[in-house]
């Protein structure tokens, strides 16, 4: 029985190997993969895999699946970093330091030309008009405080480890920088705030007309002589409140979407939010350099204005003489003068 | 001295994640900071890969040139660390990485970012070696104990290699010549400006 077993056995054995390569045949062609790794349709799916190069001509950026929630992971590789550090370290400081420094020697150069632009004295003089209440005054200074210490936090991003850190060394520095990103951060607030503020007090008086022209055609009070008609802001002043409305909003939504990361962009919105941050408060910071310059030392009286509020009717006559009648004409109580001067022409 | 590098043979790799892991729990990574994934790309598509990446310890680093308080340094094994004490957490060697190895956890307001944290090839930070301020910051220093990174030395398939560039460069290779294919060493050109020659 054994041996009838054993030999039936044997014949399956040599059946299945005559057989075979026509019996198994079927079973073969369903496994894919041969020997050498190609299928039955020529391709290699082992060998034939993505790489870098290939995906680097479909898109700028690899980006692929993640199993963490931080979806900004999923991008494996971005040479886009590179461009940004090359805005960042080899354009922008160039770009802030010549557009500041730029602006101080133009005041510089402009205060020894044209000197210290002096009240002219007429019978009005000591007579005092509201120029601006006391809610746009806090409004005003609210920004301004705002603005010179937003200024320096954030040139410091960009200068404090070339100037301040060989001078204060490293922890010192990283202390101070830690409380300017603070200082940066909170006090946006207060001055998107006071932008907003300013933006709808003054906006009625800000919008540009035919006076204006006429005033930029003259030279304005600072390059021309004599003084063109202007009514409560010229168009020098009007140039500053859109240059704050404009700027402030501009710096406004980017300071946003940085205080926000990845809230509503990804990493080439992130890295364009801070060029345009960048540039424009730089460009900000040399506009209002100028303004603090004739609202202090350029000219005599136009602190008063933001001061105590209050101008001398003199100065306000020359500098805003249809605002001064309009004033007048509002209010019987204001500072008026008996027989109405001609305005100086 | 040795140049240490990354290298993820994305041909190996099976998305375990357990590099991810293994680098949490050494280093005691808090929650919501990674500073090593796997990146699946191609996913379910013929030719899909897996990537495991962290910071890459770039040579001319990014992130230290786009830095506002100079708080990266590179080691003598040219290991890319930084200093939490100095580091404001601006998030701009976020924007420079190429990688997007920085790390911030999420603390006070406005989506402030705290102190970046990433991937310290195992070697600690400015702190004493083995310290518990070292420790506390940076996680474990491995290299100083004389091993390398945890995140390689567990890879189940050893797809992820960590060592002097030179000596992972010609492993990859050997393995490239033997079976044939390779997808490459993902991130070098972008991280040493050289790939591997086969």
């Amino acid at each position: 029985m054994r041996r009838a077993v054993t030999f039936l056995k044997t014949f399956l054995l040599a059946a299945m190997l005559v057989a075979g390569p026509t019996a198994l045949a079927p079973a073969l062609a369903q496994n894919p993969i041969q020997a050498d790794g190609v299928n039955p349709m020529g391709a290699r799916p082992t060998a034939d895999s993505v790489n870098e190069e290939f995906l680097f001509k479909q898109s700028d950026k690899i980006q692929g699946r993640i199993s963490i929630p931080d979806q900004k992971a999923a991008n494996l590789i971005q040479p886009q970093g590179r461009e940004y550090r090359n805005f960042r370290e080899s354009w922008l400081p160039w770009i802030g330091g010549l557009v500041i420094l730029g602006m101080i020697a133009a005041l510089g150069a402009f205060f020894l030309f044209r000197g210290r632009i002096m009240m002219e004295h007429s019978q009005e003089s000591g007579k005092k008009i509201l120029r601006f209440n006391a809610f746009e005054r806090f409004t005003h200074w609210m920004t301004a405080t705002c603005f010179i210490i937003l200024s320096l936090s954030g040139l410091n991003y960009i200068f404090g480890k070339r100037l301040l850190m060989p001078l204060i060394g490293p922890d010192a520095f990283g202390a101070l920088a830690q409380w300017a990103k603070y200082s940066h951060i909170y006090l946006a607030w207060p001055f998107m705030l006071g932008v907003a503020f300013m933006f709808v007090l003054w906006i009625k008086d800000n919008i540009p007309n035919k006076i204006d022209i006429a005033w930029l055609k003259a030279g304005g009070g600072l390059i021309g002589k004599g003084h063109p008609h202007a009514a409560r802001f010229n168009a020098g002043q009007k140039g500053v409140f859109w240059m704050v409305a404009g700027f402030g909003a501009a710096m406004s939504v980017t300071g946003l979407m940085m205080i926000f990361p990845f809230a509503l962009t990804d990493i080439n919105g992130m890295q364009l939010m801070q060029v345009v941050h960048s540039v424009i408060g730089i460009v900000f910071i040399a506009g209002i350099l100028a303004h603090i310059y004739i609202g202090s030392l350029g000219m005599e009286g136009a602190y008063d204005a933001m001061g105590s509020g209050k101008v001398d009717l003199a100065w306000a006559r020359a500098h805003h003489d249809l605002w001064v009648e309009q004033e007048q004409a509002r209010t019987a109580s204001g500072p008026q003068l008996k027989g109405h001067p001609a305005p100086a022409e | 001295m040795a140049r240490m590098k990354f290298l993820c043979d994305a041909d190996r790799c099976i998305e375990c994640n357990a590099c991810v892991t293994a680098c949490k729990n050494e280093h005691e990574v808090p929650w919501g900071i990674n500073r090593r994934r796997v990146v699946t790309l191609n996913d379910g598509k013929p030719g899909e890969r897996s990537v495991s990446m962290a910071c890459m310890h770039c040579t001319d680093a990014p992130c230290a040139a786009v830095c506002p308080v100079n708080c990266f340094y590179t080691t003598a094994d040219a290991v890319v660390l930084h200093s939490k004490d100095i580091c404001i957490g601006c998030g701009y060697c976020f924007y420079a990485c190429p990688f997007g190895a920085p790390q911030y956890p999420r603390v006070g307001n406005f989506g402030s970012r705290g102190k970046m944290d990433k991937c310290t090839y195992c070697s600690g930070g400015p702190e004493a070696d083995f310290s518990t301020a070292e420790y506390e910051k940076y996680g474990s220093n491995r290299l100083a104990e004389g091993k390398l990174p945890l995140c390689a030395e567990m890879c189940s398939t050893k797809a992820l290699l960590a060592g002097d560039g030179e000596m992972i460069a010609e492993i990859y290779k050997q393995r490239v010549i033997k079976r044939g294919y390779g997808s490459g060493a993902w991130g070098w050109k972008t991280a040493y400006r050289e790939t591997v020659a086969i």
